[in-house]
């Protein structure tokens, strides 16, 4: 396994977002974690990458607890990932942001070759590579995000909720790309609001509750599972 | 109104645009000048010509011996808040530090009588303040939020109260003696003597212009990319693997070793310190300074810090209606402050990033509503 969550609760003060979830990720997947508002989607991927300690539990990646590493330590073991609400610097340009995901690597060669990767990727970022990432629409700014997670070669790339507020020809757009990434040989977790997309392209699922896993097994089994489609797909 | 303001504002730009675009050699040639300028600055037989310029309620020289040191503060108060984003309300606290530890290291009325000689004692004070800057940063800086601005606004206020009641830092009898800088000219008289500032003037001129060029060295490099980017969003940067804990405590503790540094300088001039020089107003002058140059623009702080300081002794002595303008100095400084804020909180001139990361904030604003 990849990543492996085991039983990990965590606090916010007194308020306790996640009540020990367990979920795992393989080599070469794309898992995604769905739920509501609130239920602790985020706060999973804050305490994978770090930025939130965790209260008790384990977390394991590529063979090694992580639970007690620094943030930025998991960065250089391969883990990176693109925040939530986006999240990019708006006062670099779009290549400086770019440069930013690749801070921790020192390959010249290597980044100037993912660079590319990157912009091919997303053309539209080519496009305004000079532009102050503040400046961009909601939907190149969610492109920067994920193609600057790209830019550290990333292991794993935790994607949180890459296609919220986009029109939908956009994500569409973004899932194709996502699948894409993950087919030139990137693991995905991905959070996301969007039930279903994210379970179409998902070879694994879980869902959360209130900060607890409830459900878990392949996208296309909980795309069809009545429960699950009367509560996150909008179907009666 | 707004017209006006845009032509201003356009007219800036064009400025900048310009200055940007224009060949090598003459970016240089104007900054020889300019520099040339201010190492003329305080010659009586230079300043006389410059009209209204000079101070007419106080000895030029002098002020503008304070002016540098306003600037020089200034520029290391900018590392802190201008590019990593950290702010820091207590800023005189170091520049206190600094001073006396070269007062107790130097002064025949200390109680160590270690009497030593000034320029013995500078490497101390800077290290000193480094010190208390990494072990205030320590426990801050891990926390998010305004922890930062109340401990250090704390540490200031600490720092003045231990400078009035402590026995050992003497209050307001203080300590005299404090030697100056060494140095001496050929007929044996000493550079660095009571009457003549110039001397000093000229020293903390030309430190200014080494730690400027410090500072944008470390600008351009990695270490300057992590402060912006913890500046821009600290998450994101933590994300993107930049140890901002680390890069958060050096540039605490950098801007705290330039203070100290300007406190030794200061010790060094004045011959005496006590604890009338440390109010926390100057801390709030120094931060407002910065702002008002336009914070992450190491220009912008200069000529904040240096405009803010000057303007301050330059209503010494007028008049108006029987009433001296001096006293009012801060309320005219706190209306213009208000001014700024509201038709230009970027600063006068702003950092190009900032100013997209304020077009940003306020886009965050009104998508919030
Ligand atoms: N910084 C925080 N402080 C306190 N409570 C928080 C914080 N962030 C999230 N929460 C709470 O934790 C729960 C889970 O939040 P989150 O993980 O952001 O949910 P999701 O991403 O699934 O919408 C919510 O009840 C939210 O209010
Ligand atoms: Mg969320």
């Amino acid at each position: 396994m990849l990543l492996e969550i085991e039983d990990v609760s965590l606090l916010y003060g007194r308020i306790q977002a996640l009540h020990g979830i367990s979920l795992t990720v393989a080599e070469g997947e794309i898992v995604a974690l769905i739920g509501a508002n609130g239920a602790g989607k985020s706060t999973t991927m804050r305490a994978v990458s770090g930025i939130r300690p965790v209260a008790s539990g384990r977390i394991r990646f590529d063979g090694e607890d992580i639970t007690k590493l620094r943030a930025d330590l998991r960065v250089r073991r391969g883990l990176c990932q693109a925040p939530e609400g986006r999240g990019i610097f708006p006062g670099m340009s779009v290549l400086e942001n770019l440069d930013m995901g690749a801070y921790t690597r020192r390959d010249r060669a290597g980044i100037a070759q993912d660079l590319n990767r990157v912009l091919e990727l997303f053309p539209r970022l080519a496009e305004r590579r000079k532009q102050p990432g503040g400046t961009l629409s909601g939907g190149e700014q969610q492109m920067l995000a994920v193609g600057r997670a790209l830019m550290s070669r990333p292991k794993l790339l935790l994607l949180d909720e890459p296609s919220m507020g986009l029109a939908p020809m956009l994500i569409q757009q973004i899932f194709s790309i996502i699948t894409e990434i993950n087919q030139q040989g990137t693991t995905i977790l991905l959070v996301e609001q969007n039930a279903q997309q994210a379970l179409a392209r998902a070879h694994r699922a879980y869902v959360l509750e209130t900060g607890r896993i409830v459900k878990s097994g392949t996208g296309a089994d909980l795309l069809h599972d009545p429960s699950v489609k009367e509560a996150y797909l909008g179907v009666a | 109104m707004t017209t006006v303001l845009e032509r201003v504002r356009s007219g800036r730009e064009a400025a900048g645009e310009r200055w940007r675009s224009a060949p090598r050699w003459v970016r240089w040639a104007l900054l020889i000048a300019v520099i040339a300028f201010f190492y003329a600055l305080p010659n009586r037989e230079f300043y006389q010509y410059l009209g209204p310029i000079p101070t007419p309620g106080a000895n030029f020289t002098q002020v503008m011996f304070t002016v540098s040191i306003y600037v020089l503060l200034a520029v290391g108060l900018n590392i802190v808040v201008g590019f990593a984003g950290l702010l820091d309300l207590g800023y005189f606290g170091f520049f206190a530090v600094g001073a006396y530890t070269v007062a107790v290291l130097t002064s025949p009325s200390s109680d160590l009588k270690t009497l030593w000689p000034w320029l013995l004692a500078v490497p101390v004070a800077i290290a000193l303040t480094m010190v208390s800057g990494v072990m205030l940063g320590t426990p801050t800086l891990r926390l998010r939020g305004d922890y930062l601005a109340l401990v250090t606004l704390g540490f200031a206020e600490m720092i003045r109260i231990a400078a009035v009641s402590s026995e050992f830092l003497k209050g307001q009898r203080g300590f005299n003696q404090i030697p100056h800088p060494p140095g001496q000219y050929a007929d044996g008289r000493p550079v660095f003597g009571v009457l003549d500032a110039r001397p000093y003037y000229w020293l903390v001129l030309t430190l200014i212009i080494l730690v400027v060029i410090g500072v944008r060295n470390l600008t351009n490099s990695r270490v300057g990319r992590a402060w912006i980017s913890i500046r821009e969003d600290e998450d994101a940067a933590q994300l993107m693997g930049v140890p901002t804990f680390k890069f958060k405590l050096w540039a605490f503790a950098a801007g705290a070793a330039i203070a100290g540094l300007a406190g030794a300088l200061f010790a060094g001039k004045q011959n005496f310190v006590n604890s009338q020089n440390f109010e926390l107003l100057n801390s709030i002058i120094i931060l407002a300074a910065v702002i008002f140059g336009g914070s992450g623009n190491i220009v912008g702080a200069i000529v904040g810090g240096g405009l803010v300081a000057y303007m301050i002794e330059r209503f010494r002595g007028i008049e108006l209606f029987g009433v001296e303008l001096y006293e009012y100095r801060f309320l005219f400084f706190g209306v213009v402050l208000v001014v700024m804020m509201i038709f230009r909180p970027e600063g006068l001139i702003p950092n190009r990033r900032r100013a997209a990361e304020f077009k940003d904030r306020r886009k965050e604003v009104t998508v919030g509503e």
